[in-house]
Order: C-alpha cells, then sequence, then structure tokens
C-alpha cells in the first residue's frame, strides 16, 4: 500500500464508522440548547430553558447538585477501594507464596467473567441483612467488589512484568519487603494504577443497576438512577430536558477521557515503558 | 572478609541442585565459580548473599555464622546478570539507594556517591536514567551501588556476559583493578575460563552442584584432579585417547612411551587401563615419543595454526603450532609428544 495515501484512507475509514456517533452527539448537544417542533429535527430556536434543573429541583426528583455529588462520592471511592485491593492482592499474586494461590486466581478469574446482574438478588439480600441497603456505602462496596478481579488479574500482570532481580537488588540493598515494594516496584507498575483508576472511575461513573436496585432513594441516589428517573416520570414529557441531563451526565466522563486515554491505552499494551 | 561454606545442600523442590559444597574464599581473595551452564553457580552465588535459604549446611562470614540471617543484614554487594538496576531512579539514586535505605545523612551520601562514581569512571552520568546508558554504563553503575556501602562480601554474577568483546577484555581488568583498590572479598559466577583465568586469584571449578576442584589458574590447567576439569579448562580443548600401562610402559594407538617419573612412582597396577589427556600444545613436530596420522583439519588462527591429527584407530589429538600453516589437509606425518605436559586418568576419571 503507499505509504503516504495510507494514513489518508485510515482517517476516512474511521471517520466514517465513527460518523453515526459523532452525529448523535452533535443532535444531543443541539437539541439541548435549542426548541423544535414536534416531529421535526431541525432547530426552530435557542433557549436555555432545557437546563433549568441546574438552578431548581425538578418537581418529584432529587436536587441535582446532591445527585452529582453522591455519583462523585461513589465514583471516587469505588476507585480508592478498587486500586487499594488490586494493587496490593496483585502483588501478592504475582510475588509471594502462600496456601491455594492458584486457587485463588483461578477464582478471580472466574469472577471476572461472572456476569454482576445474576447476583443481585443475593446482593439485595445481603445488604439488606447487613443494614447497607440503601446507602452509598453499600453500593460502592458492591461495585468495588465487581471491579475488583479485573483490577487483581490487570496489577498481577504488571507486576509480573517487573524483573525479579530488581526486587532482589533492594533486598540485598538493605530494604526490606515492605520498602522495595513501596519505593522500588510500585513507581514501576504507576502506569498501570494510573489506568486503573481511569477505568473504575468510568465504570463507576456509568454504573446503573446496582445504584437502581441498592440504593434508589433521593438521599442516595446517582446520577444515572436520577437521568432514568426522569425518563420514566408520566407527568414529566420534556425531551429537550432530558436531553440536556443527560449530557450533563456524560460531559465529565467525556472530558476526562480525552484527557486520559492515552493513559488508559496502557491497560491493553500491558508493558512498562521507562 | 572471610567467606565459608560448610556441607551447604540446597533443594529446589526436592530436587538437589547443590550437594555437600565445601568452600573457603580467603579475605581480600577473588575466586570464580565456574562451571557450565546450569551446574549451580547463581544458587550458590544466591545462597551466600541469602536470597536462596540454604537446605543443608552452614556459611560463615569470618566467625559469624550467617546462615539463619536475612539478606538485608549480611552487608553483601550484588551485581546481577541483568544488572538490576531500577528504572525509574537516576543513575545517582540508583546507586545512593542502600544508604537512604540505612538513613545516612544526606552529606554522607552525597559523598560517599560522588567518590564510588570517580573510582569508577561514571561522574558524567549520575543525573541520567538507567534507559540511557550502554550495557558497559549500566555495568559500572550496578557495581557502583554494590560497592558504595563497603560491603564485607562482593558478589557478581556473570557481570561481564552481556557486554561484547572489546568492552568485556577492557573490563576484565578494570573489575579487578577495583577489586583489589576496595580490597573486597569476591566471588565471580562464570562460564568463560579465560575469565576466570585471567581475573580471579583461584578457580573453584563446578559441575553439577559439586565442586571438582580449587586451585589457582596455573595449577588448575597443569594439574587438573580429573578428567571434567582437564576438559572444561584450556582452549582448544584437551584430547584424550585410551591405552594400558605395563611396566612403566604406556601403549596407546600405534604408539609407546616409558612413562614419565612422577607417574614412575604412582605404581600404577600392571596392565590397567589409563586415560592420556594431551594438549594442544604437547602435540608438537621433532618431539621425543613419536606419533603418527594424518591431517584432519587445519584451522589458520592468525599468529598461529590449529591442526587436527587423526591416528590410525580413528582417535583425533589437536595440535597448536606457532606461525602460517605448513602443513596440508590430507598429509601424512610423524609429530611427537612432550612426556611431561602429559596428563594421565585412571579408569574412573580421577587424575594420576
Ligand atoms: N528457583 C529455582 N527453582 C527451581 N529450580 C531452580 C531454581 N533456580 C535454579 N534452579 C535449578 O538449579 C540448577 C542450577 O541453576 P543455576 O544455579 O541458575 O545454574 P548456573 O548459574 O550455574 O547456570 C538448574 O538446574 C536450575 O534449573
Ligand atoms: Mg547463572
Amino acid at each position: 500500500m503507499n505509504a503516504r495515501r495510507a494514513p489518508w484512507l485510515l482517517t476516512m475509514l474511521l471517520v466514517m464508522v465513527s460518523l453515526p456517533i459523532l452525529i448523535l452527539y452533535t443532535w444531543l448537544f443541539v437539541d439541548s440548547v435549542s426548541v423544535s417542533a414536534p416531529g421535526s429535527i431541525w432547530p426552530k430556536a435557542f433557549t436555555l430553558k432545557n437546563w433549568r434543573f441546574l438552578f431548581e429541583t425538578i418537581e418529584g426528583h432529587a436536587s441535582i447538585w446532591r445527585v452529582t455529588f453522591n455519583t462523585l462520592v461513589f465514583a471516587l471511592c469505588t476507585v480508592t477501594v478498587v486500586i487499594g485491593t488490586s494493587v496490593t492482592a496483585g502483588y501478592a499474586l504475582s510475588r509471594l507464596k502462600f496456601p491455594f494461590r492458584a486457587q485463588f486466581l483461578g477464582g478471580v478469574l472466574i469472577l471476572h467473567a461472572f456476569p454482576s446482574i445474576s447476583l443481585i438478588v443475593a446482593i439485595f439480600l445481603m445488604l439488606r441483612l447487613l443494614g447497607l441497603y440503601d446507602t452509598l456505602a453499600g453500593v460502592i462496596l458492591v461495585k468495588a467488589s465487581l471491579e475488583i478481579p479485573f483490577g487483581i488479574w490487570v496489577m498481577k500482570g504488571f507486576y509480573d512484568s517487573v524483573p525479579w532481580e530488581i526486587e532482589m537488588a533492594g533486598i540485598q540493598d538493605g530494604a526490606s519487603r515492605f520498602q522495595v515494594w513501596r519505593r522500588l516496584i510500585l513507581p514501576q507498575v504507576q502506569p498501570a494504577i494510573a489506568a486503573l483508576a481511569i477505568f473504575s472511575f468510568i465504570a463507576a461513573w456509568s454504573e446503573f443497576i446496582l445504584p437502581l436496585v441498592l440504593a434508589p432513594s433521593s438521599e442516595t441516589q446517582l446520577l444515572s438512577v436520577y437521568l432514568a428517573g426522569l425518563l420514566t416520570d408520566d407527568y414529566l414529557s420534556d425531551y429537550g430536558l432530558l436531553k440536556a441531563v443527560g449530557l450533563f451526565y456524560i460531559l465529565p466522563v467525556m472530558v476526562f477521557y480525552l484527557f486520559t486515554q492515552d493513559k488508559l491505552m496502557n491497560i491493553y499494551s500491558g508493558a512498562t515503558k521507562g | 572478609m572471610e567467606i565459608r561454606l560448610e556441607q551447604v545442600s540446597k533443594d529446589f523442590d526436592s530436587v538437589r541442585v547443590i550437594e555437600d559444597l565445601e568452600l573457603l574464599v580467603h579475605d581480600g581473595e577473588m575466586i570464580a565459580l565456574l562451571g557450565p551452564s546450569g551446574c549451580g553457580k547463581t544458587t550458590t552465588l544466591f545462597m551466600i548473599c541469602g536470597i536462596h535459604t540454604v537446605t543443608a549446611g552452614r556459611v560463615l562470614f569470618g566467625d559469624r555464622d550467617v546462615t539463619h540471617v536475612p539478606p538485608q543484614e549480611r552487608n553483601v554487594g550484588v551485581v546481577f546478570q541483568s544488572y538490576a538496576l531500577y528504572p525509574h531512579l537516576a543513575v545517582a539514586e540508583n546507586i545512593a539507594f542502600p544508604l537512604r535505605i540505612r538513613k545516612e545523612a544526606k552529606e554522607d551520601v552525597e559523598h560517599k556517591v560522588r567518590k564510588i562514581a570517580a573510582t569508577l569512571h561514571i561522574d558524567s552520568l549520575l543525573t541520567r536514567r538507567p534507559g540511557q546508558l550502554s550495557g558497559g554504563q549500566q555495568q559500572r553503575v550496578a557495581l557502583a551501588r554494590a560497592l558504595v556501602r563497603d560491603p564485607a562480601v562482593l558478589l557478581l554474577d556473570e557481570p561481564l556476559a552481556n557486554l561484547d568483546t572489546g568492552l568485556r577484555l577492557e573490563m576484565r581488568s578494570e573489575l579487578r583493578r577495583i577489586q583489589q583498590a576496595t580490597g573486597s572479598t569476591a566471588i565471580l559466577v562464570t562460564h568463560d575460563q579465560a575469565e576466570a583465568m585471567s581475573m580471579c586469584d583461584r578457580i573453584a571449578l563446578m559441575n553439577e552442584g559439586q565442586i571438582e576442584q580449587i586451585a589457582t589458574p596455573s595449577e588448575i590447567y597443569v594439574r587438573p584432579r580429573n578428567k571434567f576439569v582437564a576438559s572444561f579448562i584450556g582452549s582448544p580443548p584437551i584430547a584424550f585417547c585410551s591405552g594400558a600401562v605395563s611396566e612403566n610402559m604406556f601403549k596407546g594407538p600405534g604408539f609407546k612411551f616409558e612413562l614419565p617419573e612422577r607417574l614412575q612412582a604412582a605404581a600404577i597396577k600392571p596392565d590397567s587401563a589409563v586415560t592420556l589427556g594431551i594438549r594442544p600444545e604437547a602435540l608438537q613436530p621433532g618431539l621425543d615419543i613419536p606419533v603418527s596420522g594424518m591431517i584432519a583439519f587445519v584451522e589458520p588462527q592468525g599468529r598461529e595454526t590449529l591442526y587436527g591429527l587423526q591416528l590410525p584407530d580413528g582417535n583425533m589429538l589437536r595440535s597448536v603450532q606457532a606461525g602460517g600453516s605448513r602443513f596440508k589437509l590430507g598429509e601424512h606425518v610423524r609429530w611427537g609428544l612432550d612426556r611431561e605436559s602429559l596428563l594421565f586418568f585412571d579408569p574412573d576419571g580421577s587424575g594420576i
């Protein structure tokens, strides 16, 4: 293939494939700030009325800022739990010898592949029993546990690629096992930690089923559930509003993604580059 | 610091890798652990520094029994085969790491790092990352990191194996210079006999988890304890041919001679089978024990030429001769053996 023409062709192809998505997003944006006649797709006039939910609470629904705050807390806490657990458990599975290590690894892999929705009833009952039903802490725990197998697996892979000799050199230089992990090994899997953090943040931000079932009340509601609530509200058929809320919901993820996508790629390439 | 291994054994998952190893390294000495790949050199080294625990036996540094002392408290500097530099730290921080762990004062650390860097000629590299260094430079940094805290013992695992030929020759003498300058007791692991010969005070030749012989380079060459040692040391390698001894005469394939005096005293049983070892320099034109054969190969090597001499019974002897190739392939010649440098082995392979 002609080397000069190749990137051109590739760009064309990518544009073609992503065009429908781009159009949808553009349309979403345009609709959220305009009025259009029913049945028509063309906007008639500019308006900010659809964004009124930012300043006033919509009747029968929670306050947007409360819900946004909840979502942020939910996502950040999930990230913290996932990272904390994966970074330590991944190391143990990669480097330490302990009983049932192989079984544990197999279990983690199975859990990763397990469809979480099939657990929802059991989780519901367990949270009720623990008194964590309809609390943010409860959903955070559940969401984090469902993300952790993937996190452990990714971290273990990255730890595996750090040479064993580096660790032994650290020990030989007088450092304790913990110091070696903290000062020599962690810096080398740092790209993986960043990628995993972004990944779990986005996963938590877009989670819907778990908070819907496990934390539905307006005190603990998350953005995704709030949006679904508006959608199913029979007294409210304001599609402009729905589109504005939808945009408000995906905007942070898109901006976040734009700035961090190169780090996110690390998780798939699986190598530490110095 | 003197290093002593007493009856040391090591199992990996019930496979015995090292068996009853005895080794004594004198204070300030540089000893080579030489042997084929997989014979247990690295394992032995890792038992000395404490990365591997010993299955049986004792490890002593001077009078101190360190068998159960954790590696952090042994004060051993190790240069790993892969150098194992810390990729995220600059060279200066790599070297400083052992001192930082000990929480030494900032000025002391800086001073020591600068001093060792000067000794190793890496002063100009201190701000770089390991990834920006050549193999030889990385090796020096690894060495500096091992030496910066005045280790009781310095262990080097194939330190030159990853360098290209020119640099390897240069680093041989450089390593020796540094070892002597710092006065460290050092163990050098290598599978390269030339390295062991040229750098070390003594050589411990290992095979299958055991030490076959410990001796100075010249002693191990001239008086190998057994056939394994004789065939491992020396390049081009020694050639063997079997024969029998009776009444102080050796009868080989197509030749026959009186044993040298030191063997006459050894009182070999009459008519016993003996293997004769002939180093390439012991077979030369014009020597007094005549051997006839046909030249089977000629390998000019510049300053000297290596010939293969095929005996009538098919045995192949090697001869290294100074100068260009004077003999041609297929030529029948009558050369001689040097009685004094011949080696003799009994049927179970030990030297006589
Ligand atoms: N961690 C280990 N687990 C199991 N077997 C090992 C381990 N390390 C080394 N061995 C085995 O021990 C033997 C000696 O290995 P090693 O000391 O690395 O040899 P060398 O350094 O002389 O090449 C080899 O047969 C090797 O397979
Ligand atoms: Mg080795």
